[in-house]
């Protein structure tokens, strides 16, 4: 039952994020164009998602302590490989029509020239968009002109046309620490339940030289004994008063 | 006072002088002024980094290879460019009809200065006169500097 509590989990989870069924973090990832101002919201939402999901696991994780260890882990996995296509893919909308060498496959052609979005490389091999619709077009043909023709709204499609994200968008903050470290929580709650299952479990019994009685027979063998006199054990101990100084 | 010890003292000093003629390919050792053993490569100054630049993209049939090499080339340096090299290649963007690698040189620019926020203000204001001339608008202009 609770495997399947996670597998709906994982299931509905990746259905909003529209990541195919079988979770794989693409590495080369075109990002959707998105307009300016449509970041903010979905992202949000993701981010609350994402929180939402690992309180549940978290329950999950509290609930379940013995059977279906291995269908928990198999969903927890399955759910961090797709948190990570979701931040590959962020906000995968429609896509839009006018992008050429955009790889519907997971392939990506090598031999052609790239485009890629860094900070030390401004200028990459080709531009972002290539198809020019004739709107498209017939801006570039005014581009040959002066430039203090166009207008604000041009320029701007002029650099859209040639380049994805700008460089405050690359630079863009993202919410991967949130699943880092809500990762690296799960994986020590793990841990700490297979601890405490093996101490349960798999450890032998104590020896009974631990026990209190025989504890305090063992100190008192010691004092006699006058362990460590000058500096360490027995030096702790008035003898004249009989108790710890 | 051995005629033996002088034969030796000569043999001494000869061999000392025989060493410094060897040493010859490794004048740090005669020269008075250059205690250290830099290396002898020429070092290229500023100004000569500068004038390579500027004359690299001031290249009148510049095509749009040379321009996205030099420009990452550029960038890939640790330091920021001065603003005649800007110039220059803004022109360049110019004479190749590319609006938008003119404004993406002027976003590199600024994040190329780091933490130095006076850098980019500075290099604008430098600017300023090619960038109203050729109709360059800055990030800032459209909007583009904010997410």
């Amino acid at each position: 039952m609770l495997s399947q509590i996670v597998y709906l989990h994982w299931l509905s989870f990746s259905k909003l994020s529209h990541t195919p069924s079988l979770p794989i973090a693409l590495p080369f990832s075109h990002q959707e164009p998105k307009l300016r101002h449509s970041n903010s919201a979905p992202k949000q939402a993701i981010a609350e998602e994402r929180v939402h999901f690992l309180i549940h696991i978290v329950f999950l994780k509290v609930q379940s302590l013995s059977t279906n260890m291995l269908h928990l882990t198999k969903g927890r996995v399955g759910c961090l490989l797709s948190k990570r296509a979701v931040v590959g893919l962020t906000n995968s909308g429609a896509r839009m029509s006018s992008h050429s060498h955009h790889e519907v496959s997971d392939q990506v052609d090598m031999s052609q020239p790239m485009y890629w979005d860094r900070l030390d490389t401004p200028l990459p091999d080709r531009a972002w968009n290539d198809v020019l619709d004739s709107k498209d077009k017939s801006l570039k043909e005014k581009e040959k002109g002066p430039w203090t023709a166009l207008s604000k709204e041009e320029k701007i499609a002029l650099y859209r046309l040639k380049f994805n994200h700008t460089y405050p968008e690359m630079k863009r903050p993202s919410h991967e620490w949130k699943t880092v470290i809500g990762g690296m929580f799960i994986f020590f709650g793990i841990t700490g339940l297979v601890v405490f299952w093996q101490g349960h479990y798999v450890y032998p019994p104590q020896p009974h030289t631990f026990g209190e009685e025989w504890q305090a027979k063992q100190i008192q063998r010691m004092l006699d004994m006058r362990v460590n006199p000058i500096e360490g054990f027995s030096a702790k101990w008035d003898y004249k008063n009989k108790q710890w100084k | 006072f051995s005629p033996v010890g002088k034969m030796f003292r000569a043999v001494v000093r000869l061999s000392t002088s025989g060493v410094r003629n060897l040493a010859r390919t490794r004048p740090c050792y005669s020269a008075p002024l250059s205690a250290r053993c830099y290396s002898h490569a020429k070092v290229e100054t500023d100004e000569e980094f500068d004038a390579r630049w500027v004359t690299y993209f001031s290249k009148p049939d510049i095509d749009a290879w040379e321009l996205k090499k030099g420009m990452n080339t550029l960038i890939g340096y640790d330091l920021v460019p001065e603003p005649k090299i800007l110039d220059s290649a803004l022109r360049a963007c110019r004479r190749l009809n590319d609006l938008a690698s003119a404004i993406r040189i002027l976003e590199a620019v600024k994040d190329k200065s780091g933490p130095h926020k006076d850098i980019y203000p500075y290099l604008i204001q430098e600017l300023q006169p090619t960038l109203t001339e050729l109709g360059i608008s800055t990030p800032e202009d459209l909007g583009m500097d904010i997410l």
